[in-house]
C-alpha cells in the first residue's frame, strides 16, 4: 500500500468512525454552537473592555459607559456558563455515539463469529479494541468540537474586524487562516511522521520488555540480569531519541503559534495606526484592533492540540475499519452466513448427521486441513475422534458446526448444513470447547445462557450433574455469586464444569465436544471427562479428545486432514498406530498414579 | 524555574509595550513612524516567547524521558530480582504493559502538568506584583480572587471526588463489559443469543450514559468556577479602571496596561486545570512501579560463600503462594546428595514446581528450613548459589543474555555466562541435538519457531546442564519428549549425577522415577492422592514391584 492509498483509506476510516459517534447530529450542532458563544465571549470580553478604558480615557460622561459595563460583566459570565453547557452536551452526545459505535462494532464481530474473530479477540489484540472504542470519545470532543469552534470564532472576529477596518481584517483574517488551517497541518505532519520512527522504537522496546519479563526467572538464575537491562537500556535510549526529536518538532508547533499571534496584534497595528493618523477611524477603535487578535489566538491555541488528537484517533479508526471490512466479507461470500434473521431460540431434536467426502481449508492457509473426511452419525450414537494435533480433528468440528465453509456435503439432519447456517446447526447440536467464555456475571446467569427460560431448580440441577454444585454453596453469595472477568475467580476446572452445567441446561440431543478439557492437568481433566461421558449419556456425540475415551461406539484415527483408520478399541490396537501409542501413554501415567499412591506425603523413599 | 520566571519577564514586557502604543497612538497622536520602534520590539518579544515554549516543550520531554527511563529500569530490574513468584511470573503482560504503555503515561505528568505547575506559579505571583505596583484596587480584585480558585477547586474536587471514582469503575465496567461480550461470542453463539447482546449493549451504555452525565454535570462545576472566577475577574478588573479613568482617578496608560495584563495571571492556571486529570492517571502507574520497587525480596540472602559438593537438606518446608493461603503443601523433609538423583511426585498443583523455586530462593518457605552442607539457604550468597545451579522450569522460555531478536544457539545455552564452546558442545550432544544439525552458530528467531516443542525442551536441557553446575533441578524434563529423546535426555540427568552433581527433578512420567535414587511425593497437606478411575476400555498391566 503505498502512502496516498494509506492517506485514503485512514480518511475513509475517519469519515465511518465519525458517523457513529456524531449520529446524535442535532445535539452535536448544539454543543458547536455553545462552545462557539463560550469562545466568542472570551474574544468579546477584551475586545469590550478594551473599548471600555479606551473611550473612559476620552472622559466622556459615565453614562455612556454603562452599556459597555454591562457588556463587559455579560461576556465574562457567557463565556464560563456557556463552556460548562458546551461540555455537557457535547459529552452527551459523544456518549450516545460510543454507544452506537459500540454496537456496530459488535455486530460486525457476531458476524465474523467465531471464524474471523480470532483475528482481533487474541490477547493484547483485545485490550487495544476496548481502547480503540473508548479512544473514538476523542474525536467529537478533542478533535471536531474545538476545531469548528475556533475556524468560526476566527471567521467572526476577522468579519467584525474588516466591519471597523478592512485593512486590519484582512490582515487579522489571513494570519487567523493560518492558525486554523496550516498550523494544525504542520503539526499533524510532525506528529505523524515521527510516529514513523516512534512506532518501530516502542515496539522494539516492548519486544524486549516482554522477553526479559518471560525470561525474567531463567535471567536470574543464570546471572544474566545485568547484561539484559543494559540491552533493554540501549533499546530504551533510542525510543527517548526518537521522542525528543518529536518533542523538539512538536516545540517548532508551539513557537509558530506564538509567532502568529505576535505577526496578527503588530500587523493590525502596523495596518491601523497609519489609518488612525489619517483620520479614518477613530482612536478608540485601535485598543479594540489590536487587542481582538490577542484574545482569538488564545482560543484558537485548541487547534493544535485537536490535530495531535486527531493523529491519536486515525490510529484507532483504521483498526476499528478493519473489523467493519471484515463483516463485509461475510456478505461478499468469503465466509459462512448466518441464516438471515434466524430465529435464536428453539431446540430442533437430532436425527442424522451424514459428512461426504468434505475438503475444507482455514481463510489464508494454503493446504486443505481436511481431505475426503467421510461420517455417520445416527441418534445416540458415539464417537470418538484421536489423531495428533494439527490432524484436522478441530477443523471437523468446525465444518460440522457451519463455522468452515467446505466442499462436499454435511447433511444434518438431511438439510445441507451451509446452507442452513451455524445459528440453525446451533438449534441441533450442543459445542463444548476448551474456550467455553465464562462472562463476568453471576454464576446462574453464566448457566442460564444454555435455556434463557429455565427454571432455578433446572439450573441447580444442571450444577449438580455437572459436580458444581458444592462449589457454588460454598461461594458467599451462593448462585448469584459473581465470577470475574473471564472466570477469574474460578479455577480451569470450575469453570469448565460451570460450561458442562451450561451444556446439559441446553438439552441438545447432539454433541460436538472439542477436547473440552485440552488446558486442564490430567487429574481434574479425567475428572471432568467422565462427568460429561455420564451426564449426556444417551445423547449422539462427536468426541474429540487427546485422551482415550469409554463407551464409545466406534473410534476414528485421524493425520494429516485424513481418516487413516476407523473401529473399535481391539481393531485400532491391533493396527498399532497412533492410538495404541496414546493408549500405551496412558497407562503409563495410570502407573504413575499408582506409584504415588503408595508412597507416603512428604518423606523420601529410597529405592 | 528559569524559564517560568523568563516568561513571566516577557509577559510583563509584552503587555506593557503593546498598551504602550495603543495609549501613545489614541490619547498623544502619535504616528507610525514615533510608534514602529516599539510594534517591532513587541514582535521581536512574541518570537522570543516562540522560542521559549519551543526550548521548554524540548526541555520538559527530555527530564521526562530521563524520569521515564530511570523509573521503568528500576522498576523492572526489582521485578527480575522478585522471580517467578513476582510480578513477572504471576502477571507477565499486566507488568509489560505497565512498564511500556503505564510509564508513558508519565508523560503528561511530568512533560505537561509539571512545567504547567511552576508557570501557574510563578506568571500569577509576578502580575500580582506587577499590578500592585500601578494600582491598588485591582491588584487587590486579582489577589482575592487568585487563590479562589486553588480552593474552589480542592472543594469541588473532593465533593465529588468519590462519586467520579465510582464512574471511573463503571466506565471501566462497561468497557470490560463490552469486551467480554465480545470475547464471548463463539459462546453467545453456540446457545443462539449473540444476535439479542446488541440490544443489551444499547441498553446498558445508555444507562451508562445517563449516569455518567449526572456525575459530569458537578465534575464540570470545578471547571466553570474557575472559567466564571478569572474571567468575571478580569471583568471586575476592566470595569472598575474604566470607571475610574472616565472620572480621572487613574492614567489611561497604567489602565491598558492592567487590562492587558490581569488575564494573563488566570491563564497558567486554566492549563494546569486542563492537564490534571491525564497527570493524576500517570501518577497512578508511577504509584504501582514503586510499590513494585518497594517489594521486599522474598529470600534476602546473606553473605556466606557456598560449600563444595554439599548435600542439600530439606527439612518440614511447607510453601505457599502469597495470594494463595491455601496453596501450601504437606511439610516435605528429604537430604539430596551429591551424586544422587532425587525424583519429586505428586498430582499437578500439588506444589512441587513451587518447591523447586523454594530451593532457588525465589519463594521463602512459610515453614522449615533449606539448608546446603550446613548453611541455611537465607544465610548464603543468592548470586553465587543460583549460578551454582542448572535450572530447567516448566515451559522454558529460550532467551540470550542480550536479548538479541535472533540469537545464536551458542547464546542461549550460555546466557551471559562466558562458557567454553566445548562445555556448550558437550552439553548439545547429551541432549541430542548436535547431531540433529544444532550448530553452535545458528540463530533462531525470536518466538523459537523453527525449533520443534521437544527441540526447545531439550536446549533448555543443554543450558541447564552445560557448564557442569553442582545442582541439577529439573521441572519435568521429559514432557513433551518422544520416547527416543527421553532416554537421550534421562541419560543425560544420570551422567550429571555420576560426575557428582546434586540432581533434583520433578518426574511426570516412570521412566524418571525408575532411576532415581529417592522419591518423595509432595502433595497438598492432609489429602490423599485423589486418583480418578481409569477408562474402562484400557486395561491396565500389573503394579511394578517397588
Amino acid at each position: 500500500m503505498n502512502v496516498s492509498e494509506t492517506t485514503t483509506h485512514s480518511a475513509s476510516a475517519m469519515r465511518a468512525l465519525w458517523n457513529d459517534v456524531s449520529s446524535e447530529r442535532r445535539e452535536i450542532y448544539l454543543a458547536a454552537f455553545l462552545g462557539f458563544l463560550a469562545s466568542a465571549s472570551a474574544v468579546a470580553l477584551l475586545g469590550t473592555s478594551g473599548w471600555l478604558i479606551a473611550r473612559a480615557a476620552e472622559m466622556p460622561p459615565v453614562l455612556t459607559l454603562t452599556v459597555a459595563a454591562v457588556m463587559v460583566r455579560t461576556f465574562a459570565l457567557g463565556r464560563g456558563l456557556m463552556r460548562y453547557l458546551e461540555r455537557l452536551v457535547g459529552h452527551d452526545a459523544a456518549f450516545r455515539g460510543l454507544t452506537t459505535l459500540r454496537v456496530r462494532v459488535y455486530r460486525s464481530l457476531e458476524s465474523i463469529t467465531p471464524l474471523g474473530l480470532s483475528r482481533f479477540t487474541r490477547g493484547d489484540l483485545l485490550a487495544r479494541l476496548g481502547a480503540d472504542v473508548d479512544t473514538a470519545l476523542d474525536l467529537p470532543l478533542r478533535v471536531v468540537l474545538p476545531w469548528v469552534q475556533a475556524g468560526i470564532v476566527a471567521l467572526a472576529t476577522s468579519a467584525f474586524v474588516v466591519w471597523l477596518l478592512p485593512q486590519a481584517g484582512i490582515t487579522l483574517a489571513i494570519l487567523a487562516g493560518a492558525a486554523v488551517l496550516v498550523w494544525p497541518w504542520i503539526v499533524g505532519r510532525i506528529v505523524r511522521r515521527a510516529e514513523g520512527a516512534i512506532a518501530p522504537a516502542r515496539g522494539a522496546l516492548i519486544e524486549s520488555v516482554i522477553a526479559i519479563v518471560d525470561a525474567a526467572a531463567v535471567l536470574t538464575a543464570y546471572g544474566a540480569r545485568r547484561p539484559a537491562t543494559r540491552a533493554l537500556a540501549v533499546r530504551d535510549a533510542q525510543l527517548t531519541r526518537a521522542e525528543t526529536r518529536e518533542a523538539g518538532a512538536l516545540g517548532v508547533g508551539a513557537a509558530v503559534g506564538m509567532i502568529l499571534q505576535g505577526l496578527a496584534v503588530t500587523g493590525v497595528i502596523a495596518v491601523t495606526v497609519p489609518r488612525v493618523a489619517a483620520g479614518e477611524i477613530a482612536p478608540v477603535w485601535l485598543a479594540v484592533i489590536a487587542l481582538l487578535p490577542l484574545a482569538l489566538f488564545d482560543v484558537l491555541t485548541t487547534v493544535p492540540t485537536a490535530a495531535i488528537a486527531r493523529e491519536r484517533v486515525r490510529g484507532s479508526a483504521v483498526r476499528l475499519e478493519a473489523i467493519t471490512e471484515a463483516g463485509e466479507q461475510v456478505t461478499a461470500g468469503q465466509l459462512l452466513p448466518d441464516e438471515a434473521g434466524g430465529a435464536e431460540d428453539g431446540i430442533e431434536p437430532f436425527d442424522s448427521l451424514q459428512v461426504n467426502s468434505v475438503r475444507a481449508r482455514w481463510p489464508g492457509a494454503v493446504d486443505d486441513a481436511l481431505i475426503d473426511v467421510d461420517l455417520r452419525l445416527a441418534a445416540g450414537e458415539r464417537v470418538l475422534i484421536m489423531g495428533p494435533s494439527g490432524s484436522g480433528k478441530s477443523t471437523l468440528a468446525a465444518v460440522i458446526m457451519g463455522f468452515l465453509p467446505y466442499q462436499g456435503s454435511v447433511l444434518l439432519n438431511g438439510r445441507e448444513v451451509s446452507a442452513v447456517g451455524s445459528d440453525h446447526v446451533a438449534r441441533t447440536i450442543g459445542l463444548l470447547s476448551q474456550h467455553a467464555h465464562v462472562f463476568d456475571t453471576s454464576v446462574e446467569e453464566n448457566v442460564r445462557l444454555g435455556r434463557v427460560d429455565a427454571s432455578l431448580d433446572e439450573i441447580w440441577s444442571a450444577l449438580e450433574r455437572a459436580q458444581l454444585a458444592e462449589w457454588v454453596r460454598s461461594l458467599p453469595e451462593g448462585i448469584e455469586s459473581r465470577v470475574g472477568a473471564f472466570g477469574a475467580r474460578m479455577s480451569g476446572g470450575e469453570r469448565q464444569r460451570l460450561a458442562v452445567a451450561r451444556l446439559l441446561l441446553a438439552q441438545r440431543s447432539a454433541l460436538v465436544l472439542d477436547e473440552p478439557t485440552e488446558h486442564l492437568d490430567r487429574e481434574t481433566s479425567l475428572d471432568i471427562e467422565q462427568t460429561i461421558a455420564r451426564e449426556t449419556h444417551g445423547a449422539a456425540a462427536v468426541i474429540i479428545s487427546h485422551q482415550v475415551v469409554e463407551g464409545v461406539d466406534r473410534i476414528i484415527e485421524m493425520r494429516a486432514g485424513r481418516i487413516v483408520a476407523e473401529g473399535s478399541h481391539e481393531e485400532l490396537m491391533a493396527l498399532d498406530g497412533w492410538y495404541a501409542q496414546q493408549v500405551r501413554r496412558q497407562r503409563e501415567g495410570q502407573r504413575m498414579l499408582d506409584v504415588m499412591q503408595q508412597l507416603p506425603v512428604g518423606v523420601a523413599v529410597a529405592r | 524555574m528559569v524559564i517560568g520566571v523568563i516568561t513571566a519577564g516577557l509577559v510583563i514586557w509584552q503587555a506593557r509595550l503593546l498598551s504602550g502604543v495603543i495609549v501613545d497612538v489614541t490619547s498623544e497622536g502619535a504616528t507610525w513612524a514615533n510608534v514602529s520602534g516599539a510594534v517591532g520590539i513587541l514582535l521581536g518579544i512574541f518570537v522570543l516567547r516562540g522560542l521559549l515554549a519551543w526550548s521548554a516543550e524540548a526541555a520538559a520531554v527530555r527530564s521526562s524521558a530521563r524520569a521515564k527511563r530511570e523509573l521503568r529500569e528500576a522498576a523492572l530490574d526489582h521485578a527480575l530480582a522478585l522471580g517467578p513468584q513476582g510480578p513477572a511470573g504471576r502477571d507477565p503482560a499486566d507488568l509489560s504493559a505497565l512498564v511500556t504503555r503505564g510509564v508513558d503515561a508519565l508523560d503528561s505528568y511530568f512533560a505537561r502538568y509539571l512545567p504547567q505547575l511552576v508557570l501557574a506559579v510563578i506568571v500569577p505571583i509576578a502580575v500580582l506584583a506587577t499590578v500592585l505596583g500601578q494600582d491598588l484596587l485591582s491588584a487587590f480584585i486579582i489577589a482575592v480572587t487568585l487563590p479562589l480558585i486553588p480552593i474552589f477547586m480542592i472543594l469541588i474536587g473532593l465533593y465529588t471526588k468519590r462519586r467520579v471514582d465510582r464512574q471511573w469503575r463503571t466506565l471501566s465496567l462497561l468497557s470490560g463489559h463490552f469486551l467480554d461480550l465480545v470475547s464471548g461470542l463463539p459462546t453467545l453463539k453456540i446457545f443462539g443469543r449473540a444476535k439479542t447482546q446488541a440490544e443489551a449493549i444499547d441498553a446498558i451504555g445508555d444507562r451508562y450514559r445517563s449516569t455518567t452525565m449526572s456525575v459530569l454535570k458537578i465534575t464540570f462545576l470545578s471547571s466553570l468556577a474557575l472559567e466564571l472566577l478569572a474571567s468575571l475577574s478580569v471583568a471586575l478588573v476592566a470595569v472598575s479602571v474604566g470607571l475610574r479613568l472616565a472620572e480621572d482617578q487613574i492614567v489611561y496608560s497604567v489602565a491598558l496596561f492592567i487590562l492587558v495584563l490581569a488575564p494573563e495571571a488566570y491563564l497558567p492556571l486554566r492549563l494546569v486545570g486542563q492537564h490534571f486529570h491525564a497527570a493524576a492517571e500517570g501518577l497512578g502507574a508511577a504509584d504501582r512501579m514503586l510499590t513494585i520497587i518497594e517489594t521486599p525480596l522474598p529470600v534476602a540472602g546473606g553473605t556466606r560463600a557456598l560449600p563444595q559438593a554439599a548435600p542439600i537438606t530439606v527439612e518440614g518446608v511447607v510453601v505457599r503462594y502469597p495470594d494463595r493461603p491455601e496453596s501450601g503443601s504437606a511439610p516435605v523433609t528429604f537430604t539430596a546428595r551429591p551424586g544422587t538423583v532425587t525424583a519429586l511426585v505428586g498430582p499437578s498443583g500439588g506444589g512441587k514446581s513451587s518447591l523447586l523455586s523454594a530451593l532457588l530462593g525465589y519463594l521463602a518457605p512459610s515453614d522449615g528450613h533449606v539448608t546446603v552442607g550446613d548453611i541455611d539457604l537465607s544465610e548464603l550468597d543468592l548470586d553465587q548459589w543460583r549460578n551454582s545451579i542448572g535450572w530447567l522450569p516448566q515451559h522454558p522460555p529460550i532467551v540470550d543474555a542480550h536479548l538479541d531478536p535472533e540469537p545464536t544457539i551458542y547464546a542461549c545455552v550460555d546466557v551471559g555466562r562466558g562458557l567454553a564452546e566445548d562445555d556448550v558442545r558437550a552439553a548439545l550432544t547429551a541432549v541430542g541435538l548436535l547431531e540433529e544439525g544444532a550448530a553452535l552458530d545458528r540463530r533462531l528467531a525470536a518466538d523459537g519457531s523453527g525449533l520443534s516443542i521437544g527441540q526447545r525442551q531439550r536446549l533448555a536441557l543443554a543450558r541447564a546442564i552445560a557448564g557442569r553446575p553442582q545442582v541439577l533441578l529439573l521441572d519435568e524434563p521429559t514432557a513433551s519428549l518422544d520416547g527416543d529423546s527421553e532416554a537421550r535426555v534421562i541419560e543425560a540427568v544420570q551422567a550429571a549425577a555420576r560426575r557428582g552433581a546434586v540432581v533434583i527433578v520433578v518426574a511426570h512420567r516412570p521412566a524418571l522415577v525408575d532411576v532415581s535414587d529417592q522419591v518423595v511425593l509432595v502433595a497438598p497437606a492432609a489429602s490423599q492422592v485423589a486418583v480418578p478411575q481409569p477408562a474402562a476400555a484400557v486395561s491396565l498391566p500389573g503394579q511394578r514391584g517397588w
